[in-house]
């Protein structure tokens, strides 16, 4: 009787070798494709909200680095003034204002302007470009675009112009649409103004 | 600033306390030798204006300032 058993149990063992053994090697390459690197085929994923929280970041950084005219200012036109240092003679500065100004937009030259007759003065190229060497060729968000073009205007005019390229305007930019930014701003100045002085009277 | 991502947090601490000064040191030289551009958003003290100041060695940062911003250096479009 116990002979016919373990003839058994020796018989069932030997016809579960195979399923073992088909176990055993699924499981073997299992662990083999955890532990194996990444195919270097395999591609990242394009995560498409990226962009739109980098530049709603931007926007918050932008927000609390400039005045609060000059974010109304960007929030309302999209750009921002920043007044020029330099005047060669005081009668450069009508008002006791600035001789010259800027406009900044975000990923296009920055325009020099007298602003008492809303002259155009000169465009100056500058981008702000990928340092890492990560390769490809990312720029910043709009907002941080035009917070370092702010930031390097009000601390060092002249080293960033200096690093631009200078040309008439009308290379990059149509002079018409500058032209009508500056009716845009004096326009939204004096709505300001006005809104100013209502909430001052009340 | 950091171009395809926009504001990174590269290091935060207390400059009154020494380690944490060192990290933020070893941080600041980092970025300038990467070739970043450093300034500190700042108020006029006599217009009341807000600008920024640009800040070459960790020394220059004025003191209380709450952030250091790093950005690529501008070249000619």
């Amino acid at each position: 009787m116990l002979l016919a058993l373990l003839a058994l149990a020796l018989i069932t063992f030997v016809l579960a070798i195979p399923m073992l053994v088909r176990e055993l090697g699924r499981r073997r390459a299992k662990r083999q494709a955890a532990r194996a690197p990444r195919g270097e085929i395999e591609l990242p994923l394009y995560d498409p909200g990226r962009e739109r929280r980098a530049e709603q970041r931007a926007r918050e950084l932008l927000k609390s680095c400039v005045n609060d005219e000059e974010w109304a200012m960007y929030r309302d036109l999209g750009f921002i003034r920043v007044s020029g240092k330099h005047s060669r003679r005081e009668a450069d500065r009508p008002g006791g204002g600035p001789a010259y100004a800027y406009l900044v937009y975000a990923h296009k030259p920055i325009v020099a302007f007298v602003p008492g007759s809303g002259q155009l003065l000169s465009e100056y190229c500058v981008e702000f470009p990928d340092m890492s060497g990560t390769g490809g060729r990312h720029r910043l968000p709009a907002s941080d675009d035009v917070l370092a073009k702010w930031m390097a205007l009000t601390s060092d005019e002249d080293r960033v112009i200096h690093r631009a390229n200078m040309h008439l305007v009308g290379r990059q930019l149509d002079p018409a649409r500058v032209r009508r930014d500056l009716w845009r701003l004096a326009e939204w100045e004096r709505r300001r103004q006005r809104r100013r002085q209502v909430s001052r009277s009340e | 600033m950091k171009p395809g991502h926009g504001e990174v947090l590269l290091a935060e601490g207390d400059p009154r306390v020494r380690a944490e000064e060192e990290l933020l040191i070893e941080e600041f030289r980092r970025q300038l030798d990467e070739g970043m551009w450093a300034a500190v958003p700042t108020t006029n003290a006599g217009s009341g204006r807000r600008e920024a100041q640009m800040v070459r060695d960790f020394g220059d940062i004025p003191e209380g300032a709450d952030r250091v911003i790093f950005f690529p250096r501008a070249s000619g479009g």
